[in-house]
């Protein structure tokens, strides 16, 4: 069920917020033995939050959020319910305090049905790397559903939840949504609030929602986003059609968009190929014009995304030390050894290898020659994104290099898991907002197109969006799901 | 050999906010451990920090008091180290633009020879929790009160040579961040730590000798005790032809010494690199220019001021002038029509001996500036001696209040009808010819004991310029 679909019934009163949750509920619970897409499934909070909803509709204080079922991603943090951010280390953390995507959505009378599997600390791009199993793609239990919000992704796509929120650092909402065949939006940096959003890395961090469908996204990400003071990097923007979003529409697109397509990516489109192909002519048919355009950085664009992401994240994670909350280790001999083995015992191999590596790129001696290096490419794309859309309106690439792969077929090979973020990575650098959604399969398996905007554009990208899902049926499809 | 020291020193200021540099928490000192750490303070996921524009108003304060180059831009990095106390595993500070530049701290030294000190830069950064090993017996317990608690760091070039100078120095720099109201100069509760690093050197040689630092002096006794201390160590080290190695020490002020904490020779990598957590902060004309409207005296020109519109010594304006509670309470003494010149003596004397022996400051005087005066103003007006003043002022300080009613109480109204006095002094001078006799013969001196008689009989409430006219004039 789409989320307007439940918006409008429960402002019909076909059904009440109760009877959708538990529905909802029920669903999670049965698939999720397959799915594995829920670390934590809340059936008293929902139930709760619904029955507050209803109460909150009776008063005639709806918003067409109230009731709605959702999922977060287990990175924001929730108050009484445990965050654990896909690790051993948080466990058994429980926040004292809301995220602000959480209480925002809270107080637009979103219903939280459960907190969703990710890559441990967001780390990933394959949702193996959890401390609470890996997750499986709903449209073949035997392959990834992609990360690092793979959780997310995963229930959107198997029905476990109508929308879900995600995290998308170098690609962690639009990869995994084009694996499980949903629609992913990764706001320009600054638009959705990261407090509370556990850091990966900081600089590239963003919030968005993961729903079936483009039009689906518009509402909540209406109400995740906005300015935020405990956040210093958060953009102070109105834009009154955000707050027309809120009130339920859906931007509508109508003029002829120049879309650009950067040739450095179609080169490289793999699977996608040919789904490609057949978009760029339903967008013809549309009325947008296509033409080719050249960044010329995009080839550096992966290593340097490892190194600004591992450098942020190697102090981000420095907190994890077993002094104040987290794993931590017993009977240490004394700090040093507390140290040592409450974060070898609580990290992963992933998350050790990130700030091993992030810890090098900063280290003196090295740092001018990764860091800084790192920084400067990162101009350089910045400049190249700059430069294309004095030409174009917006950018069509594919999400990935394939559909989605078997499980533990790129564990063993770090390197050729991170090239699956050539073409997500990119933009994460530029801080753009960047949209994935369906647009055709292969074998069976979804394939997703991206469209980048210019920063704060994501109007466009919704409007676009959803004006090539009225005109095409890919984002229609289910798994044919056999829990 | 002959040698010759150099001493710099990185001065930490606890800035007098109301909330903590990158969090809502209040920065009050004493309150019962981690009470005032918030989940900000705490480091706990997904926490994000957020600049307080005070301290921001407060470092630039500083800046433009040390005449010193606001920097447009600053910027915030992280400083890499794990330690208990220290929630994030990194500390913010400012690494390669620190809001200060370059400025420069006058100071006059004991011997009253002035001295200036370049101020190579001032940042801004986060201050630690403190660890606290003898509250939980076998473990060490950590307090976060004070994480976040903002902290302006003052580095120094290395441009002084006697502990005395380093003394003198961070004297001057206490005088001077509290004169502007940025620190509350409490060096007792740590509002201002000092870290000094000392070489030694012969003299005469253009090159510095390998330095250590000294960490963490909390007075102006212990700069200069410490520096000596480790001059003289150096000094011994060198003659006996040892080697200086490059380390953190700390003094110890029990034992007088300061000992090896750490080698630095594989020099710490604390892996700094821009917080991308906050933006670069942007300093603009208008914003400067809003912080010097707002600027208080500095006490350079406050002891100008003294001198030149108050007629006060030199000596006695310096005094006032360099401890801001003292000038104000002083202030508010002339603002209540005391003589100038009275009000700072008996300030400078009777009041401040009365605090030292009570080991008090200005601010928890038991005699308000009002009362003091009164005092004064009934000194000047004749109405009290010196001697009926001292009592007046016993009153005070024993908590009396209201000059003019302590006067009427006590008594202690100087004779002003000179018939009365007259009598007395006839009286006096009759019962005393041989003395008479004396004084008449040339003998000046009697004179001191015949006013001594007439004190004794009016109890001191005679004026004494009276007493020596009409005396004068009975003895002729």
């Amino acid at each position: 069920m789409s989320v307007r679909d439940i918006s409008q019934a429960l402002a019909a009163g076909s059904y009440s917020s109760v009877e959708i949750t538990r529905r909802y509920l029920q669903t999670a619970e049965s698939r999720n033995d397959a799915i594995n897409g829920y670390i934590s499934i809340t059936p008293e909070v929902a139930l709760a939050q619904a029955e507050a909803a209803d109460a909150r509709r009776g008063r005639g204080e709806a918003t067409p959020l109230t009731g709605v079922p959702m999922a977060h991603k287990d990175i924001f943090c929730t108050r009484g319910v445990r965050t654990t951010c896909g690790s051993r280390m948080l466990a058994n953390f429980v926040s004292p305090y809301d995220a602000t995507v959480v209480e925002q959505l809270a107080h637009a009378g979103a219903v939280m049905l459960g907190k969703t599997n990710m890559d441990e600390f967001a780390m990933g791009s394959s949702n193996e790397n959890s401390s609470f199993g890996a997750v499986s793609n709903p449209w073949d239990t035997g392959r990834v559903p992609g990360g690092s919000s793979g959780g997310s992704a995963a229930v959107v796509a198997a029905g476990m939840a109508p929308f879900a929120t995600g995290t998308d650092t170098g690609g962690s909402i639009r990869q995994p949504a084009a694996f499980c065949g949903v629609s992913g939006l990764k706001p320009t940096y600054g638009r959705v609030s990261r407090y509370g959003m556990i850091a990966f890395a900081s600089s590239l961090d963003q919030g968005g929602p993961m729903a079936r469908t483009v039009a689906d996204l518009a509402l909540p990400f209406a109400y995740m986003a906005g300015f935020d003071a405990r956040d210093s990097t958060s953009a102070q923007r109105s834009e009154p059609w955000l707050e027309a979003m809120r009130q339920g529409e859906v931007p509508q697109q109508s003029n002829g968009l120049r879309i650009g397509l950067p040739a450095e990516y179609m080169a490289k489109a793999g699977d996608s190929g040919a789904a490609l192909e057949a978009a760029i002519k339903a967008l013809e048919a549309l009325g947008h014009s296509i033409r080719p355009v050249h960044l010329p950085h995009t080839e550096a664009a992966v290593p340097a995304y490892y190194v600004v992401a591992g450098a942020e994240a190697s102090t981000n994670l420095s907190r994890y030390d077993g002094v104040r909350f987290g794993h931590r280790a017993e009977h240490p001999t004394d700090l040093t050894d507390l140290y040592e083995r409450s974060r070898t015992e609580g990290f992963g191999a992933e998350v050790k290898r990130r700030i091993l590596t992030g810890t090098y790129v900063l280290s003196v001696g090295y740092y001018d020659a990764y860091y800084r290096q790192a920084q400067k490419v990162r101009r350089l794309i910045q400049q190249d994104f700059l430069q294309a859309f004095t030409d174009v309106d917006v950018l069509l690439t594919p999400t990935t290099p394939n559909v989605a792969f078997a499980k533990a077929a790129l564990t063993q090979d770090p390197v050729a898991m991170y090239a699956q973020d050539v073409f997500t990575t990119p933009a994460s650098l530029a801080g753009l907002p960047a949209l994935s959604l369906p647009c055709g399969f292969l074998d069976g398996l979804p394939l997703g197109m991206q469209l980048i905007a210019p920063h704060f554009e994501e109007q466009r990208l919704l409007a676009l969006g959803a004006q090539y899902q009225e005109a095409t049926d890919w984002h229609t499809r289910t798994p044919e799901f056999a829990p | 050999m002959k040698w010759q020291a150099t001493i710099g020193l990185e001065v930490h200021v606890q800035l007098a906010t109301q909330s903590k540099i990158f969090s809502g928490a209040p920065t009050a000192y004493g309150a019962p451990p981690n009470t005032q750490a918030c989940p900000v303070d705490l480091g706990l996921p997904g926490v994000l920090p957020v600049l307080n524009e005070q301290a921001v108003r407060m470092a630039v304060r500083f800046g433009l008091a040390i005449g010193a180059q606001i920097n447009e831009r600053c910027v915030f990095d992280r400083k890499n180290y794990f330690y208990p106390d220290l929630p994030k595993g990194y500390q913010i500070s400012q690494l390669d633009h620190p809001i200060v530049g370059r400025g420069k701290l006058e100071f006059a030294l004991p011997d009253g020879a002035q001295r200036t000190v370049t101020i190579t830069r001032a940042h801004l950064e986060e201050d630690a929790g403190k660890s606290v090993h003898d509250a939980v017996p076998g473990a060490t317990a950590v307090d976060l009160n004070r994480a976040g608690t903002p902290l302006l760091e003052v580095v120094s070039e290395p441009e002084m040579h006697t502990p005395a100078e380093a003394a003198a120095y961070f004297r001057a720099l206490w005088q001077l961040v509290r004169a502007i109201g940025i620190c509350d100069g409490q060096l007792q509760e740590g509002s201002m730590r000092c870290d000094a690093n000392v070489s030694v050197a012969p003299t005469g040689s253009d090159t510095l000798g390998e330095r250590t630092e000294i960490k963490n002096i909390n007075s102006f006794r212990f700069v200069e005790r410490a520096v000596r201390y480790e001059i003289e160590r150096q000094i011994d080290v060198l003659e006996s032809g040892g080697r200086i190695v490059r380390e953190t020490r700390l003094y110890d002020d029990e034992r007088d010494e300061t000992r090896s904490m750490r080698a630095k020779e594989l020099s710490d990598d604390y892996r700094y690199f821009p917080d991308p957590d906050l933006l670069p902060v942007e300093i603009d004309a208008a914003f400067i220019e809003a912080v010097r409207a707002d600027m208080p005296e500095l006490p350079s020109a406050r002891q100008a001021r003294f001198e030149t519109d108050l007629g006060l010594p030199a000596d006695r304006a310096a005094a006032l002038a360099e401890d801001a509670e003292l000038a104000n309470y002083f202030e508010a003494m002339t603002a209540a029509e005391a003589d100038p010149v009275l009000a700072a003596n008996w300030l400078l004397n009777d009041v401040a001996a009365r605090l030292n022996a009570d080991e008090l400051g200005i601010r928890q005087s038991p005699v308000a500036a009002e009362d003091l005066a009164m005092l004064v103003r009934r000194l000047s007006d004749d109405t009290l001696s010196s001697k009926t003043a001292r009592t007046v002022f016993d009153r005070l300080w024993a908590g009396a209040r209201g000059v003019d009613a302590i006067i009427e109480q006590e008594g202690l109204k100087q004779m002003d009808d000179s018939d009365a006095l007259a009598a007395i002094v006839a009286e006096v001078v009759a019962g005393n010819p041989d003395q008479a006799e004396q004084f008449r013969a040339g003998k000046d001196k009697v004179l001191g004991f015949f006013v001594g008689q007439i004190m004794k009989r009016t109890q001191g409430k005679a004026n004494p310029k009276q007493v020596n006219i009409l005396l004068r004039e009975a003895l002729k």
